[in-house]
């Protein structure tokens, strides 16, 4: 059990896939300008990296083997762009209101290089199933709680006196780097 | 070598079966006559027809609530389109309800109040200015769809007819001749 729990506080916080292992990037500085689309996106991305970790551990573990493991990636990316159309697809039929909440921010996971990552890792790491699924799910929350902190502290910034150059993407890159020096404070906390 | 290929293609196919599969079985319900009305019109959003854009209206002529006139934008191409597509016979445009020439709206700013009127009536967030501040028009931005006239309750907004020039010159859309088979 606390070795699970391990897991769950090292993802999050120690190595956290945006500010430590500088993976995701793209939806982390493109949609976390609003607070709103930073929780629907992280919504989204915990959905489906918690399932894309799942279902890429059976095809790892099943279909491919040691001997077919250059097919890892190949197949890690159709799996996980068919899941997420999968889930879309169910959403939208069962649960309408979720479908608007997570709205464009589902398809857009499918070239998420975190929702990649995170499976290729845990191939790495000799993850066991239950250790694979609970990896992804706190890579995914380490992911959302980043990008909650990062869009309140970017709706401040907008109101900030900037000096001119570097207004914009530019002081957002710095912040982002502030941020990721303090995650690095998290490190040793688990081995 | 062929087992990596076998084992591709099955992902492949049962992907593919399941995606095919739940498409069928989840599928949601739209009327296809609004998507097919909504094809036809020109997507400008203006919102001159009195819903708050194309979709909608698409909608209320599927339900048959309002005429299929009320296009300016689409001109009586548009309208003989939807005449076309729903078996209706063709309406005209009302009095001067037809399409103008192309028009950028323009504020006098010795007359503007600050109101903040027009801005919240703008479909496209063309109008920049703030409470008891003077406003002005994003002339790259404006649609000319007049929706800012009626709320302002000074009168100050008036449209400008555009000029075709050497600049704002754009290509007509082309006109397709339907090829008949010659007996």
């Amino acid at each position: 059990m606390s070795e699970y729990l391990l897991i769950l506080v090292g993802t999050v916080f120690v190595n956290n896939i945006v500010m430590v292992k500088i993976l995701g990037l793209c939806p982390f500085m493109g949609v976390s300008r609003k607070l709103e689309t930073a929780i629907g996106m992280g919504a989204a991305t915990t959905f489906v990296l918690t399932l894309g970790s799942g279902a890429s551990y059976l095809i790892q573990h099943y279909l491919l083997g040691p001997e077919l493991a250059y097919l890892t990636t190949l197949s890690f990316i159709v799996v996980i762009a068919g899941i997420v159309q999968f889930t879309e697809m169910a959403i939208k039929k069962t649960s309408p209101d979720l479908y608007q909440v997570l709205g464009i921010y589902l398809p857009l996971i499918t070239t998420n290089c975190a929702v990649l990552g995170i499976p290729l890792l845990n191939v790495q790491a000799k993850h066991d199933f239950m250790q694979s699924l609970l990896f992804g799910f706190g890579g995914a929350v380490g992911f959302t709680l980043v990008m909650v902190l990062f869009a309140g502290i970017r709706e401040r910034l907008e109101g900030a006196d900037v000096p001119g150059i570097f207004k914009g993407t530019a002081i957002a890159m710095v912040t982002a780097g502030l941020m990721s020096l303090s995650f690095m404070g998290f490190s040793g906390l688990v081995k | 070598m062929i087992s990596a290929l076998w084992v591709m293609i099955g992902i492949s196919l049962l992907l593919g079966a399941v995606l095919g599969y739940s498409a069928i079985k989840f599928k949601v319900e739209g009327n296809p006559l609004v998507e097919k009305i909504d094809a036809v019109l020109p997507q400008t959003q203006c919102g001159q027809c009195g819903y708050p854009g194309c979709k909608p209206y698409a909608e209320a002529i599927a339900k048959g609530e309002i005429g299929i006139n009320k296009c300016p934008p689409g001109g009586e191409e548009g309208i003989q389109k939807l005449a076309d597509l729903l078996g209706v016979e063709f309406q005209p445009f009302g009095e001067g309800a037809g399409p103008k020439g192309k028009a950028v709206a323009f504020i006098d700013e010795q007359t503007c109040i600050g109101c903040t009127l027009c801005i919240q009536a703008c479909p496209v967030d063309a109008i920049a200015g703030a409470a008891k501040q003077m406003h002005t028009i994003i002339a790259s931005e404006c649609t000319g769809c007049e929706l800012c006239l009626p709320p302002c309750p000074v009168d100050c907004i008036t449209m400008e007819s555009i000029e075709e020039n050497i600049t704002n010159w754009k290509w007509r859309h082309p006109v397709i001749i339907p090829i008949k088979a010659v007996a």
